[in-house]
């Protein structure tokens, strides 16, 4: 029998083995690809709405279930408001308000008590007033200012201190920083409750806004115990001081519930808040002292010259004498005895 | 020197978690922190992937931007390190990261952040290599001994590689031409601005 006879009886094997080999081999292809049905990183970004807070997030076998965010691409948008929009609208407010102080101060000069001050003394606030206000404005100023070195300290501090003296400073900053806000956050409460009653918008609010608040031109607006700009400071102390709190306390204490995003954006009103306060007490101080004759007296000793009070605050005065004549004091010059 | 970067196939990860604890005993990390944490995406549904993530050591890192004390430094390698000395533990490096790496034991008042702490690609920290308070702070330097991080040298399937960019791109660019799939390099895009095309 030769090669070929032998191959010759063989073939029809061959046709049954290669029938039977064919479907089964287009039921099974030689290469699967697991990636067609798979995730892909590309398409899960690209889901995501541009400047949203979502993130690509799995489930994960550890208990921080934060620790889920697998990619959150709204980090860069923090960076950008962190290094860039946050010292930059703090530049602006405080510079801003300096100059327009610099200015006001070179144009308008000291404004002092039109009448010359009197030998009369009405009392303005009380030890109880005295307390809130400088509890709350202390720690705001220390608060304040361990808040701006984080902003600032970097780029002013940092280069003439060094690397190692800056860090010691600003970790001392945070501690008091922490511990501070307690202070604050107590003195904020204490002063909506104290003042709140006075501090209702009213028409004469409207009047004392049109007028331009007595600092533009030389005319006194009339006002009560607090007149259209010293609630403004209250409102804008009162408010600012919730949403620093609030914003602060959720950064300090880190609840569960709050996702990176959440502590994003508490920076942001923290930042914002507190540069845009700092500016606002910056202006609160000038006219509490350089800026007004007889006026830091009020908050210093708790008692103020009757004619100042008189110009600033002549509806509260006449209140006052009405229903408190004793809270005004002197008078008439005492007599020499002879 | 070469650009040290990470790379998770996704494609072989079998979410073991070993690289997580491998990480953990290596660098004696603090209670409650991981340096490494494998992420399971769409868990349960067909074609669900796994990916295990740590600090990518981005080029131009966010958290070195934010950090109001400028502790952080780039090392020759491109890895990006933090000083636990300057550390003021205040959160903006977590908040900015783009892959949750930053983490704070509660060791400050009020249970507040303590010096934050995250993965050093095995490099340790400023202090001198391989001392006492190195491993203290920062834990093993495998790569001042010529070895590379741990999570990658013990990855069972070799999903997770560690080293020079330009190799490991390299060596995932052949799997994939060679199986003929893959679903990319998870984060390059977000880390280092480039993709690996796949």
């Amino acid at each position: 029998m030769t090669l070929f006879a032998s191959f010759k009886r063989l073939l029809p094997l061959l046709a049954a083995m290669a029938l039977l080999a064919f479907p089964a081999s287009a039921q099974q292809p030689s290469s699967v690809n697991p990636t067609a049905s798979s995730v892909k990183e590309k398409q899960l970004l690209d889901a995501l709405k541009p400047g949203s807070d979502e993130t690509v997030a799995g489930r994960i076998s550890i208990q921080d279930r934060r620790a889920g965010n697998l990619i959150q691409p709204a980090g860069r948008e923090f960076r950008a408001f962190h290094e860039v929009t946050v010292p930059l609208v703090g530049k602006i407010a405080i510079l801003g308000t300096l100059v327009i102080l610099a200015l006001f101060y070179l144009l308008r000069g000291r404004i002092m008590i039109e009448a010359g001050p009197s030998n009369r003394r009405i009392l303005r606030f009380g030890n109880f007033d005295r307390f809130v206000h400088w509890t709350t404005a202390t720690s705001f100023l220390v608060l304040g200012l361990s808040g701006l070195n984080l902003v600032f300290g970097k780029s002013l501090v940092l280069p003439i201190v060094g690397h190692e003296a800056f860090a010691s400073l600003t970790q001392l900053g945070k501690f008091v920083h922490n511990y501070v806000s307690f202070a604050f956050a107590f003195g904020i409460i204490l002063m909506f409750l104290t003042w709140v009653k006075d501090n209702f918008p009213n028409a004469l609010d409207v009047r004392w806004a049109l007028q331009g608040g007595g600092i533009i031109g030389s005319k006194h607006p009339p006002a009560d115990r607090f007149n259209g700009g010293q609630k403004l400071i209250f409102w804008a102390t009162v408010l600012g001081g919730i949403a620093l709190s609030v914003s602060g306390y959720i950064m300090m204490f880190r609840p569960l519930e709050v996702a990176v995003s959440g502590f994003q954006l508490a920076t942001v009103v923290h930042g914002l808040t507190g540069l845009i306060m700092f500016a606002i007490i910056i202006g609160h101080i000038y006219i509490g002292t350089i800026g007004m004759e007889g006026a830091f007296d009020a908050m210093g000793r708790g008692d103020v010259d009757l004619n100042w009070a008189k110009e600033h605050h002549g509806i509260w005065v006449d209140k006052v004498a009405l229903k408190n004549p004793e809270e005004i004091s002197g008078g008439r010059s005492p007599v020499p005895a002879e | 020197m070469a650009r040290m970067k990470f790379l998770c196939d996704a494609d072989r990860c079998i979410e073991c978690n070993a690289c997580v604890t491998a990480c953990k005993n290596e660098n004696d990390v603090p209670w409650g922190i991981n340096r490494r944490r494998v992420v399971t995406i769409n868990d349960g549904k067909p074609g669900e992937r796994s990916v295990s993530m740590a600090c990518m050591h981005c080029t131009d890192a966010p958290c070195a931007a934010v950090c109001p004390v400028d502790c952080f430094y780039t090392t020759e390698d491109a890895v990006v390190l933090h000083s636990k000395e300057l550390c003021i533990g205040c959160g903006y490096c977590f908040y900015a990261c783009p892959f949750g790496a930053p983490q704070y034991p509660k060791t400050a008042n009020f249970g507040s952040r303590g010096k934050m702490d995250k993965c050093t690609f095995c490099a340790g920290g400023p202090e001198a290599d391989n001392t006492k308070e190195e491993y203290a702070m920062y834990g093993s330097n495998r790569l001042a001994e010529g070895k590379l991080p741990l999570c990658a040298e013990m990855c069972s399937t070799k999903a997770l590689l560690a080293g020079d960019g330009e190799i490991i791109a390299q060596i995932y660019k052949e799997r994939v031409s060679k199986r003929g799939y893959g679903s990319g390099a998870w984060g390059w895009k977000t880390a280092y601005k480039e993709e690996i095309a796949t």
